[in-house]
């Protein structure tokens, strides 16, 4: 197990340390590809588990949107994630929050987590881009 | 010609590549082996390379083996094995890493799998089984094996309960993730035949 630990960080493709724990609200900037073109698209909600450790190292963000419950997995050191941007602590008594998909509108809530000021949190890490984004006019030429 | 290689599965685990997708791989130490005999078609009848793998004891060696590597100037070594001679200049005592493998190359791994003991028909050949439940008696038993005055007796090599597993298995077409040449790791993407720490020879498509 210590070899694979030990590769593992050598593999790591980027070092982001934890700055959400389980019941944060958090913002996911996640990178979007559609051919050589790149956005960014915003997924906010409620970290409801954080799963594996290493590299195989995840998170489920839960979010209702337009009524429906939507839960996305992210690896934790995908590059496609360009930055992870704590909202609020919540404030929890268990590390996996399964409980929420049984609850909507005003249970589904967490209360605040109140955090002295000036406490150190970990930085949000920005990621650059792997792929450079072309001006609309320019791909107008080529195309 | 192609390049072979001895060395251990360690375990499994996953790597991120490029695009962000994750791509399950197999951690194995491959390497440094020892040229410990050239073998000619002159001399020995056929052609290959003798590699020895990983250092041990000279307690743990036979008193002939042990003299055979000290005549040739070679550290006891644990493991001996044969592959295909991939390079004319490699001569005894020459050392081979896992610098000859680069990634993205395809290979095959050899290894021996992990032992099952006696497992019944539906495990080791696949057989269907019947209803679990309805009133049914017939659950995993292997069923008919075969019809009445013709042929009057079993054929032979009839698919039927035994022992399974630990045997050479073969896998072809796996892909090199990542070499990390000062630690002789390479990690092979896809799950690779055999328990951790298990013998494996790695070989060049």
């Amino acid at each position: 197990m210590n070899i694979i630990e030990t590769v593992q960080k050598e593999i790591m493709p980027l070092d982001r340390p934890m700055n959400f724990e389980v019941g944060d609200t958090v913002k996911v900037h996640y990178r979007i590809v559609e051919g050589s073109r790149e956005r960014i698209q915003v997924f906010e909600g409620i970290v409801i588990a954080i799963n594996n450790k290493g590299v195989g190292k995840s998170f489920t963000v839960r979010r209702i949107s337009y009524d429906v419950g939507v839960e996305r997995v992210f690896p934790l050191y995908s590059a496609r994630i360009a930055r992870i941007e704590p909202i609020r602590k919540g404030k929890i008594r268990r590390a996996k929050l399964y409980f929420l998909r049984e609850r909507t509108g005003k249970s589904a809530r967490l209360k605040e987590k109140r955090v002295a000021r000036g406490k150190a949190v970990a930085p949000v890490v920005e990621v650059p881009a792997t792929h450079e984004a072309i001006p609309e006019n320019q791909e107008n030429e080529n195309a | 010609m192609k390049k072979a290689l001895i060395g251990r599965k360690i375990g499994m685990s996953q790597h991120i590549a490029e695009d962000g997708t994750m791509v399950p791989v197999t951690v194995c130490t491959l390497g440094p082996c020892v040229v410990v005999q050239k073998k000619t078609p002159e001399k020995d009848g056929y052609s290959a390379l003798k590699l020895g793998f990983e250092d041990v004891p000279e307690r743990k060696l036979t008193r002939p083996l042990l003299s055979d590597l000290k005549r040739k100037n070679i550290a006891p070594k644990r493991v001996l094995g044969e592959v295909e001679i991939f390079d004319e200049s490699l001569d005894v005592g020459s050392v081979v890493t896992c610098e000859i493998f680069a990634e993205n190359q395809v290979v095959t791994v050899t290894g021996i799998t992990k032992g099952k003991g006696f497992t019944g028909a539906m495990k080791r050949h696949g057989f269907g089984g019947g209803r679990k439940t309805h009133g049914s008696d017939f659950h995993r038993a292997p069923g008919s094996i075969g019809a009445h005055t013709y042929p009057g007796e079993v054929w032979k090599g009839k698919k039927m309960p035994g022992r399974d597993g630990g045997g050479r298995v073969t896998v072809k077409n796996l892909k090199i993730v990542k070499v990390l040449k000062d630690r002789n790791i390479v990690l092979i993407s896809g799950a690779i035949p055999g328990r951790k720490d298990s013998l494996i020879t790695v070989k060049e498509k």
